[in-house]
């Protein structure tokens, strides 16, 4: 039987994007017309229940950051959809914003009910602008159908949703650099505390969530939290879009329930990943995003779920699954995601900005026969432990995670460059 | 390429109600109307007037986001993703097709002002890499016979040899 769910993903590629009443046809607004028969305090139950996980990458219990912001007194509360989608090997979102964009108005339109906000914005990457003049299409088709606008559905709830476009930043996908753009400043991100809940956009109590995120919640409403949590892992409900990249034989995007499909069914399955293309053999695959750890075959049985990935020293993150074929070399791998740090790296602060550099400069000479020696590889260590603890914000965080666990499975490979004299010269 | 005119700059940031908070969306849209993917010097001066935003304040946004250049390039600018999963599909490979069509490396712009090749962090069509993303279309699972093709279509302004190559959502 299939593993493939169409839980969060239905109608994707069957409706016309933008018509209402082909959304309406495949059961659309449901959720909405239930919720708004429902207290905040009921609809937030059943995201609780439901045992939501952040789809954006921080796996962030949705239930308690809804919770948090419906007891600040404050407003205008203002509601947040994070359509940066820039990790790379990650396309999830642009499935959902591209071709089933009304699910999403209606999660972010539920949101808006729950919080008694006036106005939510999706800020979308720049990169994706044939879809943000689609997705302001089908705003506009909601406002006309009264599913957005004054006084929608006749409950004397007014709601609008504003589209924002990112120009080109990485960085912008964290949250608190996300609301600084939004606000049409430098995406550079805000110390924190105060939480964004409390003091958000335009310093106003605001929700940030996923685009995937937003897109669960017509299914918990509709269905209710419990079955919801069923679909799932007990530690965290329903489905999650997975994306194949790199030498996957069948790259894309498959919705699976959490917990009950192995990584090695997601990447072999034939109505998955299919194998590694042209027959070759999985030497690694890089999980999450470029911020994500590095696994090895060894680890294929794992089930995909938050619990397990997590106790298998690996993560969901943004659902991205780079596989990446035995003609790879692992220190070339990392030189990639590194450059990729080194480029988007805001440049606030030093253990980042500077740290990326020195990274590549001691992969580049790994790359090398016999350039390294033992004193680079301490300090390799040196920095990676500096860049996790002392980085002002993820994405220096979290910069240095492929190579930290790469390194568990591929030590062999990365001192096979060292330079033994140079050790000896250096002792 | 008609140059851009005051006037047009003007109307640009009054659709957007001469908001500040829409900084972003209007130097991108002034960028678009330029013909060589710039945002010149005079109207940063202007809407820095106009939006009442320090100019020291639009430079920090052009010098910050990637998507933003100071310096005029070519009318169509190609963007090849260099990000792992598409590097490792053979991204440089693209690079050199490009190379070779065009006859300029990357970083440069063709004599005749038509392109400007570039590298990219992930486009999100990480599905069908490796690709390379020119004006708002990005092209996917390139071939050396694609990339002959969209440099011509580009040069010959026939958008319908290209139309089936674009990457759909
Ligand atoms: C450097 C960096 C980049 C991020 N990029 C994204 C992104 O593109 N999309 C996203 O939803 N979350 C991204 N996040 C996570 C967000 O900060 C935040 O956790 C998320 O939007 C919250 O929504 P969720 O709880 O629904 O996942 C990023 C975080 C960091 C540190
Ligand atoms: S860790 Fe520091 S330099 Fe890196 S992106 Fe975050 S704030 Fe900017
Ligand atoms: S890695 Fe190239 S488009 Fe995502």
């Amino acid at each position: 039987m299939s593993k493939l769910m169409s839980l969060v993903s239905e109608g994707a590629g069957k409706v016309n994007p933008v018509s209402v009443a082909e959304y309406v046809g495949i059961g659309g607004y449901a959720g909405l017309r239930k919720a708004v028969g429902m207290t905040a305090e009921q609809v937030i139950a059943e995201v609780k229940k439901a045992k939501l996980l952040g789809r954006g990458g921080a796996a962030y219990p949705s239930g308690s950051k809804w919770e948090h912001l419906l007891h600040i007194p404050e407003t205008p509360k203002y509601i947040v959809c994070n359509a940066d989608e820039g990790e790379p090997g990650t396309f999830k979102d642009k499935l959902i914003l591209g071709r089933l964009p009304l699910k999403l108005i209606e999660g972010i339109t539920i949101a808006g009910f729950v919080f008694g906000a006036k106005a939510g914005y999706i800020y979308v990457r720049g990169e994706y602008r044939k879809i943000q003049k689609q997705l302001i299409q089908a705003i506009e088709n909601a406002k006309k159908e009264n599913f957005l606008g004054q006084n929608i559905l006749g409950r004397g709830f007014d709601f609008d949703i504003h589209v924002i476009s990112g120009a080109g930043a990485y960085v912008c996908g964290e949250n608190s650099a996300l609301l600084n753009s939004t606000e049409g400043k430098v995406g550079r991100p805000r110390i924190k505390p105060p939480h964004l809940a409390e003091v958000g956009l335009f310093l106003q109590p605001t929700l940030v969530n996923n685009v995937e995120s937003l897109s669960s919640i017509p299914a918990i409403v509709l269905k209710g939290g419990d079955e919801f949590l069923g679909i799932g892992h007990p530690d965290s409900g329903g489905t999650k879009l997975i994306c194949l990249s790199g030498h996957s034989a069948r790259t894309g995007v498959y919705e699976i329930p959490l917990g009950k499909v192995t990584l090695r069914e997601a990447i072999y399955d034939p109505e998955m990943g299919g194998g590694i293309r042209g027959g070759k053999n999985l030497k690694f695959f890089h999980l999450g995003g470029q911020s994500g750890a590095i696994g090895s075959p060894a680890q294929l049985d794992t089930p995909y779920s938050y619990t397990d990935l997590r106790k298998a020293g690996l993560s969901v993150g943004s659902g991205a699954i780079v596989v990446m074929d035995e003609s790879v070399s692992i220190v070339e791998y990392l030189k990639g995601v590194t450059e990729f740090f080194i480029h988007e790296s805001c440049g606030k602060c030093v253990p980042c900005r500077e740290g990326n550099k020195q990274l590549y400069a001691i992969l580049q000479k790994l790359s090398v026969p016999g350039a390294a020696n033992e004193g680079d590889l301490a300090n390799l260590r040196r920095l990676v432990t500096t860049m996790t603890a002392a980085s002002f914000c993820g994405l220096g965080q979290t910069a240095a995670m492929a190579l930290n666990t790469a390194w568990k499975h591929f030590k062999a490979e990365f001192e096979a460059n060292v330079s033994k004299t140079a050790a000896a010269a250096a002792a | 390429m008609q140059e851009l005119t005051e006037g047009q700059v003007l109307k640009i940031m009054e659709s957007y109600g001469n908001d500040p908070q829409q900084l972003i969306a209007v130097l991108l849209d002034i960028q678009e109307a330029s013909g060589r993917n710039v945002v010149e010097q005079k109207w940063s001066i202007l809407a820095s007037r106009v939006l009442g935003v320090p100019l020291s304040k639009i430079y920090d946004i052009l010098t910050f986001y990637a998507m933003f250049s100071t310096n005029p390039r070519g009318e169509h600018v190609i963007e090849i993703c260099q990000s792992t999963p598409c590097h490792f599909t053979e991204a440089e490979r693209v690079v050199g097709w490009f190379e070779e069509v065009l006859g300029v490396k990357v970083g440069a712009t063709t004599d005749d002002g038509a392109f400007t090749l570039f590298r990219t962090s992930c486009v999100g069509a990480c599905d069908v890499g490796p690709v390379a993303k020119i004006g708002d279309d990005v092209f996917g699972d390139l071939t050396l016979d694609k990339v002959k093709t969209l440099v011509k279509s580009f040069r010959d302004g026939q958008p319908n040899l290209r139309e089936a190559l674009i990457c759909q959502n």
